[in-house]
Formats: C-alpha cells, sequence, structure tokens
C-alpha cells in the first residue's frame, strides 16, 4: 500500500503558507487587552496542523484505489455522525444554538459535518465516475442528488445553512465537472432559483418565463418539464410558508445581509464591527496583534468565523491581497491537478475539494464585507477548529497523492 | 461521463477564469472598503474605542467689594458609571446600592440621566463622601465602568449669609434643557439656579473639558489617552460684586433668629447694593449637588417661609414710606405750598362723605404744613393732599416715580411692585361702583399698592440725590441713574428736612438717631389682613451727603419703629458711627 511518492511542492507550499498565516492570526486574534481563552487557541490550532500534516503525509503514502475502495464506509459512516448529532448535537459559537458539535458531556469532540464534506465529495465523484456518458436528464441525477441530499437534510435540520451552502456548491461543482451541461445546471437549479426571486412578484415572473424559454430550447422529457415548471411554482408560493419556519436567528442574518444597520446593536452589530476593523485597516493595517477593533472586543468571533476581519484590520490590502492570492494559487494548481488526474474519480475528487474550499473562501470572505449573509463557516486554514484544520490537511493528502498519481509524470506536472 | 481530455481542459479553463474573476470581486471589494473608504472606517473605529469623559470647568469666583469671597469651589468627587443599555445601568445600580448607600430617588434620577444623554458618563453621586470614593477606590477593579473623578464643588463660606442674593447651583434639569438658553448644555452638569448664580451664568459657567479614554466593546475603560492641554477644562473669571460682606454679616446679625422679613442697602450715588437680606435664610451649601428632601421639606412648611425672598420677591403696602411719593407728586405739579396747610386740621381723622378716614394718632396732629407733615407721618394731612392731587394724576404720578416697575436689580427673582396702571383699573376691579376714597388710601400708601423692599430703597435713592434714581445693582460695574422727578430747591429741602426731622426727638422714628450722624427716613405701617402688620422704615444717611440707603420691612413688626432700629444700626456700621443714642422705644 505504501508506495513511494514525488510531493506536488507548489501545492503543499500554497497550503502550507495558509496553515502558518492562519496560525499566526489565531495567535494574534488571541490577542485581545482583556485576556480570554482565545488568547491560547493558537496552541492547539497549531498542535491541530502537526496532526493534519501526519494525517496527510499517511494518505499521500496510500493509494487514490485505496481511497476509492475506502469511499463508501466512510460516506456511511460520516452520515452516521451526522446523524447522531441530531440525538446528541451541541452547539458554538456564532451558532449557540445548532446542533452541529458531537460531544461526550459537555465536551465537544468534533464536527462531522467537516468529515461529511469530504466524504460526499469522495462518493459523489464514485457514483459521477461510473457513468459513461454525462447525465442528459434530470432522472439521470438522481443518485448523485441523493448522495448529497441526505447528509445535506441532516445538516439543515441541525440546522447550518453554511455549511448547507458548501454541500450545494460541492454539487453544482461537480456535476459541472463531470460534463453536465450549463442549461441542465440551470434546470436543476431553477426550483432554488424561485425560492430565493419569490419575493418580488416581478422578479419571480420574470425568471419564469426566462426558464421556459430554456425548457423550450433545451426540450429535456416532457415529464421532467413539467415536473419542473411545477415545482418552480411550488417553491415561489411556499418560499414565505418556509420563511416563516426558519429560526428567528436565520431571518435576522438574512434580514441583516440584507440592510446591516436596521439593527445596528443587535443582529448588525457583526457585520458593521466587521467592517469597520476591515475599513480602518487601510493599505497597510494597524500593524501586527495591534488591531483595536479585535483588541478591544469589538470585533466578534475573531478567531473563528471573522478571523479574515483581523487581517484585514492589521495586516491592511496588502495583507488581504496577499491571503487572497495565495488561495487563488492553491485553487488554481489543483484545478490543474484535476484537469491532468489519471482518472475521472481521481479528477472529480480533486475538483470537488477545490470547490468545497472556494465555497467556504467566497462566503466567509463575503461575509466580513456583508457581500455574502452571515452563515457561520469558517475559512480554511485560517479559522480556529480542530476538525476543519484536520479535514483540510487530510484532504490536501488526498490532492497530493492524486498529483503524484497524475498523467505523465509528477515531473511534466512540475514543469507545466 | 464526458473526459475526453479536450472537454476536461475546457472545463478546466473556464473554471479557473471563474476562480480568477471570483478573487478579482473580492480583491475590489476590499480595496473599496480598506483603500477608498479608509477615512470613514478610521472614524467609525476611533469612535468605537475612544469614549469622552467631561471633566466639570470651576465656576467663576465671587468676590464681594473688598475681595472677600461669597462663593469659591472646592475639590470634590463625583462617581459616574457608563453603561450601554438603562438594563444594565439599572443591574450596576443595584449592585452598587448597598456600597454607595444609594436612596431609590437617586438612582431615578441617574437613570433619567442616562436617557437623556446615553453616552455620557451618567452621575450617581455628584458629591460623593470620602468613606465612599476610598471603598470604591479599593474595588476599582470589580466595578470598571465606574469614574470617580475629582471636581469642583460650590461653596459658600457664609452660606445662609448670602444665600439671599448668591442663589445655588444645581444640576440643569429636563426642563432647562428644552430651554433654548441652556442649547449648549448636557445633562449633569452645574447650573445657577437662583440669585447671582443664575443671573450670571453665562459668565460663571466655565468651559467643559474633556478626556478620552479607550474603551472595550463592554465599555470598560482600557487606558486613559494621554493629556491634551487644548481640552482641558477652561475656569470661569471671577465675578466682583458691590457687595460689602461685612455690612451684610451685620444686617444678618441684626435681624438675628427671631425677626423675620428683609432688608436692602444701596449706595444712592451709583446704586451699588451694599447689603441684601431675606429673614429667615437658608443654607445655600446643603443646595449644590441635589437639594436633600427632609432639608427642602423643612423649608417649605416653615411658616416664616424662607424660600420666599423679602427683599425682591415680598410685595407689601408701602404705608407710610409712600407718603414721600405723594408729596414728590403734589409738589412737582405745585399742588401744594410749602407752608401751605390743610383746609381740615387733625383731629385723629377726616370725615369723607359717608366714611371717616382715622389717622394714626388718634389724638390728632392739628394744623400741619408738609415738613411737619413728614415728620409726624399725619394720615389726616395725606388724605387732603391726595384729594388735591386726583385720582389719575396720582395714579399717572406713581408711575412715573417707577411704583409698577421693576427696580431692575441683577436677580432674577424679583417681582413686579402692584400699583394701577390707569383709572381703568378700578372700573375693571369694581364697576362703577367705586368711590374716590381711592384716592385717600393711594395717598397713605395704602389700597392698590403694593412693593418690594428694593423698590422702595430705590425710590428713596432718588430722595437722597435731587430725584436721581439710581438702579440697584449686585454686580454690574456702570451705575445706571436717572432723574425721575424735576424739584426747586426749596422743594427738595422741605422734604429732606421733613425726614430728618422724622429721626429726632418726637418725630416717629426719634429714638433711632444717631449721635453725630443726619439720618434722614420714613416709617412705614404696611396693613396686613393676614395678621399683625408689617412694619417699615426706609432712610438714608448722612442726610446731606447720602452715601447709603437702607430699606427695612419687619414682617409682623407693627410699627416702623423697630425696623427704623434696625435701619439706623446698619447705617451707623456703615458709615463707622455709634453707638446707637437711644434705647429701644416701641411704638
Amino acid at each position: 500500500m505504501s508506495r513511494p511518492i514525488v510531493s506536488d511542492y507548489r501545492l503543499l507550499a500554497a497550503a502550507g503558507l495558509l496553515s502558518l498565516f492562519g496560525v499566526a492570526m489565531v495567535y494574534s486574534a488571541g490577542q485581545t487587552d482583556t485576556p480570554t481563552a482565545v488568547a491560547h487557541a493558537y496552541k492547539s490550532q497549531l498542535l491541530w496542523l502537526i496532526i493534519g500534516l501526519g494525517f496527510a503525509y499517511a494518505v499521500t503514502h496510500s493509494s487514490v484505489r485505496f481511497i476509492e475502495w475506502m469511499t463508501v464506509p466512510l460516506y456511511a459512516f460520516s452520515v452516521f455522525l451526522l446523524a447522531l448529532t441530531l440525538v446528541v448535537g451541541k452547539g458554538a459559537g456564532t451558532a449557540a444554538s445548532t446542533k452541529s458539535w458531537l460531544a461526550i458531556g459537555s465536551h465537544r469532540i468534533g464536527q462531522p459535518s467537516e468529515i461529511a464534506k469530504v466524504t460526499v465529495v469522495l462518493m459523489l465523484a464514485k457514483v459521477l465516475s461510473e457513468r459513461r456518458e454525462s447525465a442528459r436528464s434530470l432522472l439521470d441525477l438522481w443518485k448523485p442528488a441523493l448522495i448529497v441530499g441526505i447528509p445535506w437534510a441532516i445538516i439543515m435540520l441541525q440546522p447550518d445553512l453554511g455549511t448547507g451552502i458548501v454541500f450545494i456548491g460541492i454539487f453544482f461543482a461537480m456535476l459541472f465537472w463531470s460534463g453536465v451541461e450549463w442549461p441542465l445546471l440551470l434546470l436543476i437549479a431553477s426550483p432554488a432559483i424561485s425560492l430565493i426571486l419569490s419575493f418580488s412578484v416581478g422578479l419571480w415572473g420574470a425568471w419564469f418565463f426566462i426558464l421556459l424559454a430554456l425548457v423550450l430550447w433545451y426540450r429535456p422529457y416532457l415529464i421532467e418539464g413539467i415536473v419542473l415548471m411545477v415545482l418552480n411554482v411550488a417553491t415561489g408560493v411556499i418560499a414565505p410558508i418556509m420563511w416563516e419556519k426558519l429560526a428567528p436567528y436565520q431571518q435576522n442574518r438574512l434580514k441583516t445581509f440584507l440592510d446591516p444597520t436596521a439593527d445596528v446593536r443587535g443582529s448588525g452589530y457583526h457585520v458593521i464591527q466587521s467592517k469597520v476593523a476591515i475599513g480602518s485597516g487601510g493599505l497597510f493595517g494597524q500593524g501586527y496583534t495591534l488591531g483595536t477593533q479585535k483588541r478591544l472586543a469589538f470585533l466578534p468571533e475573531q478567531h473563528t468565523d471573522f478571523i479574515f476581519s483581523v487581517v484585514g484590520e492589521e495586516l491592511g490590502f496588502i495583507g488581504v491581497a496577499i491571503a487572497l492570492s495565495l488561495f487563488l494559487w492553491l485553487f488554481l494548481r489543483i484545478t490543474q491537478v484535476a484537469e491532468r488526474a489519471n482518472d475521472s474519480y481521481s479528477s472529480l475528487v480533486a475538483y470537488g475539494l477545490m470547490s468545497s474550499w472556494f465555497v467556504h473562501v467566497l462566503v466567509n470572505v463575503g461575509m466580513t464585507l456583508n457581500l455574502m449573509p452571515i452563515t457561520g463557516i469558517p475559512l480554511p486554514f485560517f479559522s480556529y477548529g480542530g476538525s476543519f484544520m484536520l479535514a483540510s490537511w487530510l484532504a490536501v493528502g488526498v490532492l497530493m497523492r492524486i498529483s503524484g498519481e497524475g498523467r505523465g509524470s509528477a515531473l511534466s506536472l512540475r514543469g507545466y | 461521463m464526458s473526459f475526453h481530455p479536450n472537454d476536461v481542459a475546457r472545463r478546466a479553463r473556464m473554471s479557473s477564469w471563474a476562480l480568477v474573476l471570483g478573487f478579482l470581486f473580492l480583491i475590489g471589494a476590499f480595496f473599496k472598503t480598506q483603500v477608498i473608504q479608509n477615512h470613514q472606517y478610521v472614524m467609525q473605529s476611533e469612535e468605537n474605542r475612544l469614549r469622552p469623559i467631561p471633566l466639570p470647568a470651576p465656576r467663576g469666583i465671587i468676590y464681594d467689594r473688598h475681595g472677600e469671597v461669597i462663593a469659591e469651589n472646592l475639590p470634590a468627587y463625583s462617581v459616574s458609571i457608563t453603561a450601554p443599555s438603562v438594563d444594565s445601568l439599572r443591574a450596576a445600580l443595584n449592585e452598587l446600592a448597598g456600597t454607595l448607600q444609594l436612596e431609590p430617588y437617586q438612582i431615578n434620577a441617574a437613570i433619567r440621566r442616562y436617557r437623556r444623554a446615553p453616552t455620557r458618563p451618567t452621575v450617581v453621586l455628584p458629591d460623593a463622601s470620602i468613606d465612599i470614593v476610598s471603598v470604591l477606590e479599593e474595588h476599582r477593579l470589580d466595578f470598571p465602568r465606574l469614574i470617580i473623578q475629582s471636581v469642583p464643588k460650590r461653596y459658600y463660606p457664609d452660606g445662609p449669609i448670602v444665600a439671599s442674593f448668591v442663589g445655588y447651583t444645581g444640576e440643569i434639569t429636563e426642563s432647562d434643557l428644552n430651554d433654548p438658553k441652556y442649547a449648549s448644555y448636557k445633562p449633569g452638569q452645574e447650573i445657577g439656579k437662583a440669585g447671582l448664580e443664575k443671573q450670571y451664568e453665562s459668565i460663571l459657567h466655565g468651559r467643559e473639558g474633556v478626556r478620552f479614554d479607550e474603551v472595550d466593546a463592554r465599555g470598560r475603560p482600557v487606558r486613559g489617552e494621554g493629556p491634551r492641554p487644548d481640552l482641558n477644562p477652561l475656569g470661569a473669571p471671577p465675578l466682583y460684586t458691590n457687595i460689602d460682606l461685612d455690612l451684610q454679616k451685620f444686617m444678618v446679625g441684626i435681624f438675628a433668629d427671631s425677626l423675620q422679613g428683609g432688608a436692602v442697602a444701596i449706595d444712592p450715588t451709583t446704586g451699588e447694593v451694599l447689603a441684601l437680606y431675606s429673614a429667615p435664610s437658608w443654607d445655600p451649601n446643603k443646595f449644590t449637588g441635589g437639594i436633600p428632601a427632609d432639608y427642602y421639606k423643612q423649608l417649605l412648611d416653615d411658616k416664616r417661609r424662607p424660600l420666599v425672598n423679602k427683599a425682591i420677591q415680598g410685595r407689601y403696602p408701602p404705608g407710610s414710606t409712600f407718603k414721600l411719593a405723594t408729596s414728590v407728586i403734589a409738589l412737582k405739579d405745585g399742588l401744594v405750598g410749602l407752608k401751605e396747610h390743610m383746609p381740615v386740621p387733625c383731629t385723629g381723622g377726616l370725615q369723607y362723605g359717608s366714611r371717616y378716614f382715622r389717622c394714626w394718632e388718634k389724638k390728632g396732629h392739628g394744623s400741619l404744613d408738609l415738613e411737619g407733615a413728614i415728620k409726624h407721618s399725619c394720615d389726616v394731612y395725606f388724605y387732603q393732599l391726595g384729594l388735591k392731587v386726583g385720582l389719575s394724576r396720582m395714579i399717572a404720578g406713581g408711575i412715573s416715580l417707577t411704583m409698577r416697575d421693576k427696580s431692575g436689580i441683577d436677580l432674577p427673582e424679583e417681582n413686579q411692585p402692584f400699583w394701577p396702571y390707569a383709572i381703568d383699573y378700578y372700573n375693571k376691579k369694581y364697576g362703577r361702583n367705586w368711590s374716590n376714597a381711592e384716592t385717600l388710601n393711594l395717598a397713605i400708601g395704602q389700597g392698590a399698592n403694593s412693593q418690594t423692599v428694593v423698590n422702595m430703597a430705590k425710590f428713596y435713592t432718588a430722595l437722597a440725590t435731587q430725584g436721581q434714581e439710581a438702579r440697584p445693582e449686585i454686580a454690574h460695574l456702570v451705575p445706571q441713574r436717572k432723574q425721575i422727578y424735576n424739584l426747586s430747591q426749596q422743594q427738595d429741602s422741605v422734604l429732606l428736612e421733613g425726614l430728618k426731622a422724622v429721626l429726632e426727638a418726637g418725630g416717629t422714628a426719634g429714638a433711632s438717631a444717631i449721635q453725630g450722624l443726619t439720618l434722614a427716613g420714613k416709617t412705614g405701617t404696611a396693613q396686613n389682613s393676614g395678621g399683625a402688620d408689617h412694619g417699615w422704615f426706609v432712610g438714608f444717611a448722612p442726610a446731606d451727603h447720602p452715601k447709603i440707603v437702607v430699606a427695612v420691612l419687619l414682617e409682623f413688626g407693627l410699627h416702623g419703629s423697630r425696623a427704623a432700629h434696625i435701619a439706623s444700626a446698619i447705617i451707623g456700621h456703615y458709615l463707622k458711627v455709634g453707638p446707637i443714642q437711644a434705647v429701644m422705644d416701641e411704638g
């Protein structure tokens, strides 16, 4: 099982630099004028990074085939853990009322949803790679939909809107990578789009006509076309009812996203303080560990959800640009790995893992500037949290292995 | 699944572009926030972390004419608290109630202050005792939002002695804050509430300073900013008054505890108020920083009404002191000769129509001229003089002698005296059903006429200076004088001789004469429907070159001779002459 491996140093460098950057920011997040427990967070974060590196090293010595063989049991196990959270789950951080944590007594062990993000990617890759042709109709997609749908439903029951968004992002990205054409993707997404647009009758009406034109042009099976249109109408109608069903904190988050100043002291507080922190950073920032918004505790969740605001406040636009460039570098590199992977399973796994991180970065970083609603999803390699750090480095290990087994030699990849 | 390398390469290109665009979008958003809008967010960040702590400015010191201190500032400690919400303030106050010995009314007051200005530290105790402060200092870490400040506290070394004119200071009220006059004031600030403190508030109030404390998100101070000299509080300049503190103390001493009434001493040549007192007084030091409820109740319940200023607010019929006004009105219109006697000699009263008008002297004064009538205060003479003048001339004359005007003393509480505006006043009041008897009443200072002590003193400044009435002023520096009547030298001297004779043997205040000093003045009795009559005396000295006018009103003093005794003692003290020649002669 253990084979020699030619490392993908660029991938390793991007992920490693991001992790070191992240640990440094977790350390800074703990540097407040009134000391809190966060002051020690960087130590355990560093420990989890080292453990993650160990796991990653181990994974690089396994093989993609072994991972593929393990996919089904891993997926089943992670879904089981997820289901367990509904029974014994605990909340934490900005989402204290949810049940995303698995805990024994008051001691939180980890978030199964972080593991599920990886196993869902593996499982989707397995199912999608088994098909010879790309999916042409909605019926062809029942299996992938189910694979994502089961853990997604559990996560929405916890409820954890942010992680749910990540799963949907993974689903669409991997369908795209498997060759599903974009009109079909749009048709699949159409009920969700209806859901969002239903709050404005005019917008929804316009969308309905676009959809109709799309259906007539793409010509899915008649029955599918009808089902789609009915679904769109239905979601449009039930959206207001679903809004009522949302927990008040979720409603507040969405309302806050639309207008943070509506409730400055309440749910708008986080976003406003985050924007103030980032905006006051300027070009060069207030200096590492010196951000006043963070030091004086105006910035909430400064070591987890809003850690990127600390980057903005203390290291300024330059620091932000460096961090985002590192992410972009990593993602472009993974896209390359996916493109040159030996087989469709490996390729889909690589692309799926990348898309998962991309959704995290987009939503988390966007949230700090109020470009996205506050959903409480962490920033990969930055946000304090053991499960995510471990899962991320497991993913890095998998990607290294895929890269090493890639088409042509690893040497040719390096020369790209 | 379509996994032809060409397809994969196409999708990888699309993906890469999508990634690049996504990150460009994020970087663009950060550039806008951090570089373009930087200034706005820096300001918000500063506002977040820096909390202004107001530093009260010391009020101007008030001096008497010789540089003696009337009002000064002592160091005191104020305890305030910052709170993010009313609930948190209430919780903090309840927690502190034991340590600070807070009464419920103090908690309510603090909450009111907070509602008015939630961003300013809320004053809980404006004047905390040193015991409380030392306990709080020991537990500083337990109450991080507490601000203990050394603040200037108003102090009047002579307390009740100066209360009648200096007033007091107190926290600005809700209704004050709505007044445009106090537009620049903030809740919790100290303002002049009465007397000179209120009158000269704009001068006495210094410029509040500010210091910035860096606070965390819970409002707990983390560290103070360095000193900023440009933001230090600026004390107000001193206020120099015309008061003679020595004379004031003498005046208060004479009233002692048993007498009640008001007294004013004025320099007739300038209008400078040398002393002003209302007995009984109250302690302005107890008023600063909130009047204790029990003390206030005690003052309100006192039947002697200490909170009514009897020198400038109390209005009393001027009685016989007004006969000089009647004389001036008659003389200036040439209605009476200097040696002229009235048709009916005094036999103890005068029959007018169906009514019999008494003279205060039942035995009667016989036939008198003006000088004699003033000396003996003969009512019968003045009834007839009034009839000669006639009601409408009488009313107009009183108006021209400023009997309807406030004296204009620089105290905000002064009441306007009462005097008819025209004959129409009687028509309005009695219909057509009134008789000319009103004229008789007005002529002897009764009827529709009530004057403040200070306004009578002001009128006598005119008598002392041939008609040059001086506006009484405690702090203004420029004398304001006005000729309110013009009489011939002979007329003036007859009035003066009459006033002198009052304090000679046989005069109504003959017992109050001072050896070596010629006094001039007039006693009076104000009929009081609610009890014993009030006694008046208004006079000046030295009679030929007056340096001081003193008006004294004794409530329930029955007759002016006791008031005259007090006035002559005050004059004697001021002019360093004395002791008083004769013993007190009750009459």
